[in-house]
């Protein structure tokens, strides 16, 4: 339980250190963040109008203690676009971001664990070899070209996808409920199968394109992890013993391999977040991703800071969790820390 | 041996194990006389418009096929070579040197300055790191010169981190400490002892980022960053497709987007063969 609270603590400077940048992004540049608050719609006088209203013509520090007293009211200021407090229109659309960066991230992991695992009890076999080419080439392709052949192969030339126009094809089925605000789970929740299904199937192309790249880290540690594993003194024990090859192979190998996995899984979330971005522009998902690129090109900037923050802020918390799990997966993490 | 022929057997080793560096040095080069002389070997004006070649396939005039406008794919996807590769070489190069700067500098004298380098450089890495270039770029300006900032900043935790561990380490080793004890201040033995030896491997370090500089670069640009119409380049020339994939005009987003892919597998092959050329301890 110390280390958890110690963890805890430890969130702490990346928070504040996150809240301190996003707020110099907004504040503290070359340029007036008047002008850009009040939007490239502004003349002198709106200008002057929101530098008072936003309190820009106060001192730096007193500007940052507003800043944080409004993000203690989860107060990040009115998008221009939308006319909504920024705040809201996150909120919203964030389960349809969060709902498809998981199953990007279930895509990975099924698929990039066992192939690891695999590569590894074979070393230079064709299987191995295979593995690293496919995941070095994985590794080459840009997310929204992924995404995009994705359309073209699946939608266009075998017509097996549904039209990439979202989280749902609101011409032939009603979003369900809202509940979580997740379509998949908000439809199983209302019972209604058709929507479920329907929901699903708008998921898996994006889902696949933004999982592909997450696939070759966590399949490169899982085979490097799992060797050394499978070489050290205690399998060799376990092998003399007779053991059975799957017992070593899962409960003796495979456990000591997962402190390593789940030590990626930080830059997994990286890149998974970063990309979400693409891949909502891509295939028309209405998540925070595709509201951060309408807000940026707008120059609707209290929308963009606010969408930076809260994506890091999300970035310091699922560290947190990984970290959390290491503790559970090696309880030696414990103590070393 | 002399130094010369030890490095070309190891050069002849590193390219007769791994056929593949050839590869990637020979799509390499490509790459270069694209970027160098583009505007020479392109067939057609890039940003001519011709009304009467709208959407032409693949053929014998445009072997690329036109876009929507009658421009001349291939032209503008040679063209573009400039453009992708300078911007990711400037932000790979300048997250190298003040990488390098700030690492080597913590690393060194330690205390204070590592204290503060290190917080700043976890800053910058408790983003999302897509994110934070994208909320740079924003704050900055939407301009090629600010994606290089945006680009240079998110690489820099890479650099500065291994160059202070790599400074850190050799901070006491004998020949550090006899630069030292012959009267030469910090910076001498920094600048012309401790770094000449950390090149190597940072050199690997920046050619495996490489490939990712491009992809963040093109990624922005695709979102609508940077770059702005006709320019040509591969991330928005990737973007202006994508409303044609409907109708399945594929030529105008898979060659820039094969540009990308090339570009990028050539670049991580690179760093893996540079990678086993320097340090061949640890060829797997």
């Amino acid at each position: 339980m110390a280390f958890v609270w110690k963890r805890l603590l430890g969130t702490i400077p990346s928070l504040l250190g996150v809240i301190v940048v996003t707020f110099l992004l907004s504040h503290a540049l070359p340029g007036d963040p008047a002008a850009y608050f009040a939007g490239p719609a502004a003349n002198a006088a709106s200008i002057a109008d929101v530098r008072a209203k936003l309190g820009l013509d106060q001192p730096l520090p007193l500007q940052f203690l507003r800043y944080v007293r409004d993000l203690a009211h989860g107060d990040l200021g009115n998008s221009l676009t939308t006319g909504q407090p920024v705040t809201t229109d996150l909120l919203q659309r964030l389960p349809a971001s969060l709902e498809l960066t998981f199953y990007a991230l279930v895509f990975a992991v099924v698929l990039a664990i066992p192939m690891g695992v695999w590569a590894a009890t074979r070393p230079d076999s064709l299987v191995d070899h295979l593995c690293r080419a496919s995941v070095s080439v994985a590794a080459a392709f840009p997310t929204f070209f992924v995404g995009l052949l994705l359309v073209y192969v699946f939608y266009y030339l075998l017509d097996v996808a549904p039209e990439p126009v979202g989280r749902l094809n609101e011409i032939i089925y009603t979003a369900p409920p809202t509940v979580t605000g997740a379509y998949t789970l908000d439809a199983l929740i209302a019972g209604n199968l058709p929507t479920f299904r329907a929901c699903l199937a708008q998921l898996v192309l994006p889902a696949i394109s933004l999982g592909l790249f997450a696939l070759a880290p966590i399949a490169r540690i899982t085979r490097a992890s799992m060797l050394q594993a499978l070489g050290s003194d205690f399998t060799r024990t376990a092998r003399a013993g007779g053991l059975p090859r799957g017992k070593i192979l899962i409960t003796y190998a495979f456990r000591n391999a997962l402190l390593p996995v789940s030590n990626v899984l930080g830059m997994v979330f990286s890149f998974l977040l970063g990309s979400n971005v693409l891949i909502e522009q891509v295939y028309g998902w209405q998540g925070v991703g595709a509201y951060a690129v309408t807000a940026v090109l707008a120059s609707d900037y209290a929308a963009v800071q606010g969408f930076v923050l809260m994506m890091a802020v999300l970035y310091v918390l699922l560290n947190l969790v990984v970290d959390l799990l290491g503790t559970v997966i090696d309880p030696r993490v414990r103590f070393e820390a | 041996m002399s130094r010369a022929a030890t490095l070309g057997r190891n050069i002849g080793h590193a390219f007769g194990e791994n056929r593949l560096t050839l590869v990637a040095v020979a799509i390499l080069l490509v790459l270069l006389v694209c970027a160098a002389f583009g505007s020479a070997l392109a067939p057609y004006d890039p940003l001519m418009t011709d009304s009467t070649a709208k959407m032409l396939p693949p053929g014998a005039q445009h072997l690329f096929g036109t876009d929507a406008l009658g421009r001349d794919i291939l032209s503008r996807v040679v063209i573009a070579a400039r453009l992708d590769l300078g911007m990711a070489i400037s932000a790979v190069f300048l997250s190298f040197i003040v990488g390098l700067g700030l690492g080597a500098t913590a690393g060194y004298f330690g205390g204070w300055s590592d204290r503060i380098i290190g917080r700043l450089m976890d800053t910058i890495m408790a983003f999302p790191l897509f994110v934070l270039a994208m909320g740079i770029v924003a704050a900055l300006g939407n301009s090629v010169l600010n994606i290089i900032l945006a680009t240079m900043i998110i690489n820099l935790p890479f650099y500065c981190r291994f160059a202070r561990g790599e400074v850190n380490v050799r901070r006491e080793m004998g020949y550090v400490e006899a630069a030292r004890m012959g009267g030469n201040r910090a910076l001498p033995v920094l600048v012309n002892h401790i770094i000449p030896n950390i090149l190597p491997a940072m050199m690997v370090q920046a050619s495996l980022n490489m490939g990712w500089a491009i992809l963040n670069a093109a990624g922005l640009s695709f979102i609508g960053l940077g770059v702005r119409p006709p320019t040509p380049e591969w991330g928005i020339m990737v973007s202006e497709g994508a409303s044609f994939i409907i109708s399945g005009e594929w030529w105008t987003f898979v060659f820039p987007g094969a540009a990308l892919v090339l570009a990028v597998f050539c670049f991580n092959l690179l760093g893996d063969g540079l990678r086993d050329l320097l340090d061949p301890r640890r060829r797997l």
